[in-house]
């Protein structure tokens, strides 16, 4: 895991905990394989708001068909990459 | 942090992901301005919203509308009206395309040959007595003559003050015809004298609720954090009202702070353009709201208010199988 990722992936943490006001945990402590609907209970309202966000920090647009992929931080992280990958 | 499985065990867990996913994007629409009945405390009529629109009559734009109604992202047509069933065309343009829920009054059978598993949801006010008080006859007679032992019709049962200490034998009569039946509390828009809920009734009422789903669980859906919701208007800590009400049309919802509420839900008059506020009526007070499937709603996009507790979550779970079994996306 390269460095970029590794913090994207703790940004995007923060991001989540920070707009979901998640309690008991910190962008180092989330774990990014944690299934966000199946353990941390989030829906497609919380998924909209997060992806208002993401996409002021990286300039990216996330399609609302894509939300039912987006399961893990990680998988959120990767899918940032791929999308900043395809801008250059 | 909690998280879900920290707080369930392996059934409810199991329980938990089989609607977890499930993502229902409701929108009611108003089929007509019509009905064949007239009665006291619908909130349609007494508020005038009968009256806000003049009904689309072209089938082929009923058509057009719900192809764009997808494009909006909704999966589950919620049809109330009037009466829907005046307009067979109108409800076929929807069920053609998307799961849909139609709200009836019943006395009009929908064709099962046309729409063999279309849920119906057969309105009813009480016994006969009520029934006559409020809406001039006794549904039940016509309907259970239509819908015995169909299954995919509930009866959609609005207690009222009146009904305290009677529920039973309602809930009897429609277990004899094979069906099954969901409670919900009237709110008296028209101020017909006797029919508003006292605080005390409230409490006796809920506790009748829970007796019945106890003695009835095959043929009662419902939940008991239901009945605790909308016979108190409260849930965790916060009380119902216009800043928590989750079924605001999304074209109106100028609130701030935005609350938690169904994505893109709007209501359509039947002219396919006119909004209405809410999913019940513009006239209402929102504070006094006894609507059934707003306070459901209420619990169902506060979910992670409930991943609190064990109990907490297992409240929000059973609430959202009794909705996701009312609009059939699980079964019985």
């Amino acid at each position: 895991m390269t460095t970029d990722t590794t913090q994207t992936i703790a940004r995007i943490a923060e991001i989540i905990i920070n707009e979901l006001k998640l309690e008991d945990v910190t962008p180092t402590t989330f774990d990014a394989d944690l299934d966000l609907v199946d353990e941390v209970g989030i829906d497609s309202m919380d998924l909209a708001t997060i992806a208002l966000v993401l996409r002021d920090e990286y300039g990216i647009r996330i399609d609302e068909d894509d939300y039912p992929k987006l399961t893990t931080v990680r998988i959120i992280a990767e899918y940032i990459s791929t999308k900043l990958a395809e801008k250059e | 942090m909690k998280t879900v499985s920290s707080l369930l065990d392996a059934e409810w867990y199991e329980r938990y992901k089989k609607i977890s996913r499930l993502n229902i994007r409701s929108s009611i629409y108003d089929v007509t301005d019509r009905c064949n009945l007239r009665c006291k405390g619908c909130f349609f009529f007494s508020s005038g919203e009968h009256e806000r629109a003049s009904e689309e009559k072209d089938v082929d734009k009923w058509h057009s509308f719900v192809e764009k109604e997808m494009d909006r992202g909704v999966n589950l047509a919620i049809l109330i009206g009037g009466e829907p069933t005046l307009c067979m065309d109108r409800i076929e343009a929807f069920y053609k395309r998307l799961p849909t829920f139609c709200a009836t009054n019943g006395l009009i059978k929908v064709p099962r040959d046309r729409f063999p598993d279309m849920m119906v949801g057969l309105s009813l006010w009480g016994d006969s007595q009520d029934e006559i008080t409020l809406r001039g006859q006794d549904t039940f007679k016509i309907t259970s003559a239509n819908y015995e032992g169909d299954p995919h019709a509930y009866y959609l049962y609005t207690i009222t003050p009146k009904q305290l200490g009677k529920t039973e034998k309602i809930i009897q009569k429609i277990k004899n015809i094979g069906l099954k039946v969901h409670m919900q509390l009237l709110s008296n828009d028209e101020d017909v004298n006797g029919f508003s809920w006292k605080a005390e009734e409230l409490i006796a009422i809920r506790a009748e609720m829970d007796a019945m789903l106890d003695a009835y669980p095959g043929t009662v859906v419902s939940s008991k954090y239901y009945h605790e919701v909308i016979t108190t208007g409260k849930m965790l800590d916060r009380t119902f009202g216009w800043s928590e009400c989750p079924s605001v049309t999304i074209l109106r919802d100028n609130r701030d702070p935005q609350p938690k509420r169904l994505t893109n839900f709007i209501r359509y008059a039947s002219d396919l353009k006119t909004v209405h506020r809410c999913c019940t009526s513009e006239t209402r007070d929102c504070s006094t709201c006894k609507d059934g499937a707003a306070h459901m709603s209420w619990i169902m996009v506060n979910k992670r208010a409930h991943i609190k507790t064990t109990k907490d979550l297992q409240n929000w779970i059973e609430v959202y199988e009794m909705f996701a079994k009312l609009y059939q996306f699980i079964p019985w």
